[in-house]
């Protein structure tokens, strides 16, 4: 009976073949396919399941995750939520993540490759893996301030330490309680989900980085300057022509000085300084100033300071633009803020903070410190040079003419007692029969602290009587701790 | 026909005994890992659990010295080692619901207790049969008994029906398979009945196309097995189970008579109510169209369970989540019939490339008894045993990995399940009485060409 016992064992290895190859099959040929199903909730259990980092401003969480004792097995929680939503995001388990928690999910979760000798520790000990900690560059108070500066209005605010590029404050508003989406009562997050995309004024979006950009308005006066400065043949009191309105080249169209329709002249003669060309901010001054300039000068400054560049700082930034292949009415309109220039409110900070910190643009970072669960630093911020849109002296000059306009100019409603404070305001026009944006842009110094500020309120009206008191108080809240 | 077996026989006690310390220490270590994985600390009842293994382990290698010391040394080791990788699973998964509150399993403690049974009879039949040659005495009562034992769930009162399958009896409150009792007794029949007519079955009747077809005297108990099968298949709506006897009783219909007409003619017989069952019953019709595509939207819903379980065995990848690690708690009945899902979400396919072949190993050494031993019985038996595990194995597997048609079967020694587990160690001790057998020295008798062992070898009683 041998050799049908034979035949029974091969009958029993080709079964057993077929099982060998159907689970290589399953977990090895078409794992990628299978862990990618939609339906496929282990994905999520093993996202959700992880004890995660928690994201820290000041030494306190605003991000945390605690064990909620059902199918997901952690929670995350976000205290305050709506304050700080556009930078940490949401942790949602039904609609994924966003902001840091995106940015930084590897780093957050502990699957990050520099928190490989960490994990190894944590299994060779025995203890229960547990991300990293991420520590924000925020400054709480200046968070807080510019919060509640912009409470019920539409707008973003961002500050930045010029010397380093951390970002100090980012506010965008409205916003939104990520605690709403990071749920596990899923229903609830779908409602709160569609509510929150339903509503007009978008308070998803991230304002001061990601949204759709603004046109800056008068507040690009700055970089026209600096242009000017930088080609050579401008100085603060260069005398330059202002007259009370100007009709744009080769076009019909007429700019009038101010904004109103009013056609005062920039100065005795139709012309001024430039210094008070910028403190009165006249529009003619800058159109012709900017066609003067050109350009290829023009689009250079801009890029120096950022202009044109993808940031990831680690929130991806939508890059800010003044267009390109302008003729010189284009031109004219792109010098005072209007026409094709788009800016992001972070942008219009490290403008800014070129001026407060020598000419240099630091490149913006959120992020402070990485941390491990049992406190081993494993990266902190160092600062890095973006570009230097002017030199040391220029931008000395800047600031002169800039603490002119908070001192006696548009941007009195900033000024700080004991501060040097200056600053450019912005009245963006961005639409027929809407309010225009209302801009502020400018940097703070007292001592060794600096503080650069950008603040849009949308359809505000005149930047210098809103956005310009929301910086001061952002201002304030950094100077004064 | 017989062939000379060549090597020395050695009672080989010693390697047992490594062996088995060896599969407790295993087995008991991947406890502790699933305690670590789930609640970052060793189980509390760690000591307890460790020590009873090894005090089992002790008692089995006592009465293998004591009874059958010429045993495959592999054979128990195998059986303890697959046993508590199984509650370590059982564990696993238990926890994972205790956790994540999706729904309730067995607990391990529970199969604890049914694998001190389960030890405890393997030992009294090591003990008690001390040769194997008896058991042809209960033949018939064991055709009776298996009859009986497999269509007890049809009966009203003390049958029950789960998932579609009337395959459970339930007495105040504890429910038993008998199918897994049933294959004990039917092999042991089968063995019985087909030693005896082997010859006739073989030789005689008339020869057809080439194809020696049986006599229609001899075809009588064929018929019965089919109509058995037929029965389980039609009346329980247990395709799996219906699948493992008629494969059982072909194979070793094959084995007795060396007629490959045979395979063809069980072949032949068991498509029709395939088919039947395929086109006639809607739940079996549901598992055929999750079997070929599960994973499409409009299936995806009737087919959760076998998804679940294929994100499971994707989820553990080459090397696995992790004892204590993984999510087999979203599979319904991911520590019974899903089994095999949750070792390989956790162990990964090393971890279940490792379990098939502990399987294969176990089937091997049944064969191998199965070719050493010097009566025909004793073969039957042995093949049987073994094919029977072998299948078991790939209709669970298979199921579950999409190479045939899910059904309701469990893996033999890992799977919660009582009747399962205590049948299974019944069959692991008849396995070693076996294995004896094949391995005493004077047993290793060479048989001349032609000769029929049974015939000399088998002074019992025909029942």
């Amino acid at each position: 009976m041998n050799k049908p016992l034979r035949h029974v064992w091969l009958v029993v290895s080709v079964l057993f073949v077929l099982l060998f190859t159907s689970t290589t099959y399953f977990q090895v040929v078409a794992q990628g396919r299978l862990n990618a199903h939609g339906q496929n909730l282990r994905t999520t259990y093993n996202e959700y399941g992880r004890h995660r980092g928690p994201i820290v401003v000041d030494g306190e969480a605003i991000a945390s995750s605690t064990a909620s004792e059902d199918t997901y097995g952690f929670l995350r929680g976000y205290d305050p939520g709506a304050m700080y939503a556009p930078v940490t995001g949401y942790y949602s388990v039904v609609y994924g993540f966003s902001g840091i928690e995106r940015s930084l999910n590897d780093t957050l979760s502990g699957e990050a490759d520099a928190l490989f000798y960490h994990r190894i520790s944590d299994i060779l000990s025995g203890k229960q893996g547990r991300g990293a900690t991420v520590e924000l560059t925020l400054d709480s108070g200046a968070q807080k301030a510019a919060w509640d500066a912009l409470d019920g209005k539409r707008g973003a605010a961002v500050a930045l330490d010029p010397e380093t590029g951390a970002v100090l404050a980012m506010v965008s508003a409205p916003s939104y309680d990520p605690n709403d989406l990071a749920t596990h009562d899923t229903g609830a997050a779908q409602q709160s989900w569609s509510a929150l995309n339903d509503d007009p004024e978008r308070p998803l979006t991230n304002r001061a980085i990601g949204g759709d950009l603004y046109p800056p308005g008068s507040a690009f006066k700055l970089v026209v300057a600096s242009a000017a400065l930088e080609s050579g043949e401008y100085t603060s009191d260069s005398v330059i022509p202002g007259p009370g309105s100007f009709e744009l080249p080769n076009s019909s169209s007429v700019m009038n000085n101010f904004s109103g329709g009013r056609t005062e002249p920039c100065g005795p003669d139709d012309e001024s300084t430039l210094a008070e060309a910028l403190r009165q901010s006249c529009n003619t001054s800058f159109a012709e100033l900017g066609i003067a300039v050109g350009e290829d000068d023009l689009t250079a400054t801009a890029e120096e300071f950022g202009f044109g560049q993808r940031l990831e700082i680690p929130l991806a930034v939508t890059p800010s633009t003044i267009g390109s292949d302008l003729d010189d009415a284009q031109l004219a309109t792109t010098s005072i803020g209007q026409y094709e220039d788009r800016v992001s409110p972070l942008q219009m900070a490290m403008v800014a903070g070129a001026f407060a910190n020598d000419g240099v643009v630091m490149e913006p970072q959120l992020v402070g410190a990485v941390r491990t669960s049992d406190l081993s630093t494993v990266s902190e911020l160092s600062p890095k040079e973006l570009g230097q849109p002017l030199s040391a002296s220029n931008a000395a000059q800047m600031r002169q003419m800039m603490v002119g306009v908070v001192e006696n100019g548009t941007g009195t409603a900033a000024a700080i007692d004991g501060v040097e404070v200056g600053g450019k305001t912005g009245t963006a026009e961005w639409g027929e029969d809407r309010a225009a944006h209302s801009w502020y842009v400018g940097y703070g110094q007292k001592d060794d602290q600096k503080i650069a500020v950008a603040v849009v309120v949308e359809e505000g009206g005149y930047g210098s009587r809103t956005a310009a008191p929301i910086a001061r108080d952002v201002m304030k809240a950094v100077i004064d701790r | 026909m017989a062939t000379i077996v060549s090597y020395t026989a050695r009672p080989r006690r010693l390697m047992h005994a490594v062996l088995l310390a060896f599969a407790v220490l295993i087995g008991v270590g991947s406890y502790a890992l699933v305690g670590l994985g789930r609640f970052d600390e060793l189980p509390p009842n760690l000591l307890e659990y460790g020590i009873g293994a090894a005090l089992l382990a002790v008692v089995l290698q006592v009465a293998v010295m004591w009874r059958a010391p010429y045993t495959d040394p592999v054979i128990l080791p195998l059986v303890v080692l697959l046993n508590l990788l199984g509650m370590a699973l059982i564990k696993s998964v238990h926890a994972a619901n205790q956790i994540y509150g999706l729904r309730s399993s067995a607990t391990a403690e529970r199969q604890m207790l049914w694998a001190v049974l389960g030890v405890g009879l393997c030992v009294a039949v090591i003990v008690l049969l001390r040769d194997h040659r008896h058991l042809r005495r209960y033949t018939w009562i064991s055709a009776v008994a298996g009859g009986v034992l497999l269509l007890l769930p049809l009966l009203p009162g003390i049958g029950d029906s789960r998932n579609g399958s009337r395959i459970w009896i339930s007495i105040a409150g504890n429910s038993f398979q008998p199918a897994e009792l049933a294959k004990i007794a039917f092999a042991l029949f089968f063995a019985g009945y087909l030693v005896s007519r082997r010859d006739t079955l073989a030789l005689a009747g008339p020869k057809v196309l080439g194809i020696h077809l049986p006599r229609w005297s001899d075809f009588g108990p064929i018929l019965v097995a089919w109509g058995f099968a037929m029965a389980v298949l039609v009346f329980q709506t247990d395709l799996g189970t219906s699948l493992m006897f008629f494969g059982l009783f072909v194979v070793m219909l094959y084995v007795a008579t060396d007629r490959l007409s045979w395979l063809v003619i069980g072949a032949v017989m068991f498509l029709p109510p395939a088919v039947f069952a395929a086109t006639q019953m809607s739940h079996v019709r549901t598992r055929i169209t999750c079997w070929l595509d599960p994973l499409s939207g409009a299936n995806y819903g009737g087919c959760e369970q076998i998804n679940q379980g294929l994100f499971g065995l994707a989820n553990g990848g080459i090397t696995g989540a992790g004892l204590g690690e993984g999510r087999p708690d979203v599979v319904p009945h991911a520590e019974s019939d899903f089994i095999f899902t949750s070792f390989a979400e956790e162990l990964g396919m090393v971890g279940a490339f490792a379990l098939l072949l502990l399987y294969l190993l176990l089937v091997q050494r049944a064969i191998r008894a199965a070719v050493g031993i010097s009566d025909g019985f004793g073969t039957l038996l042995a093949g049987g045993l073994g094919f029977a595990m072998a299948l078991q194995v790939f209709v669970v597997v298979g199921g579950v990995t999409r190479v045939i048609p899910l059904t309701g079967l469990t893996l033999p020694f890992l799977a919660a399940g009582g009747s399962s587990l205590v049948c299974n160690w019944i069959i692991a001790g008849i396995l070693v009485r076996l294995s004896d057998a094949a391995r005493r020295p004077a047993a290793r008798q060479v048989d001349g060409p032609g000769a029929a062992p049974a015939a000399r070898t088998s002074p019992e009683v025909m029942a």
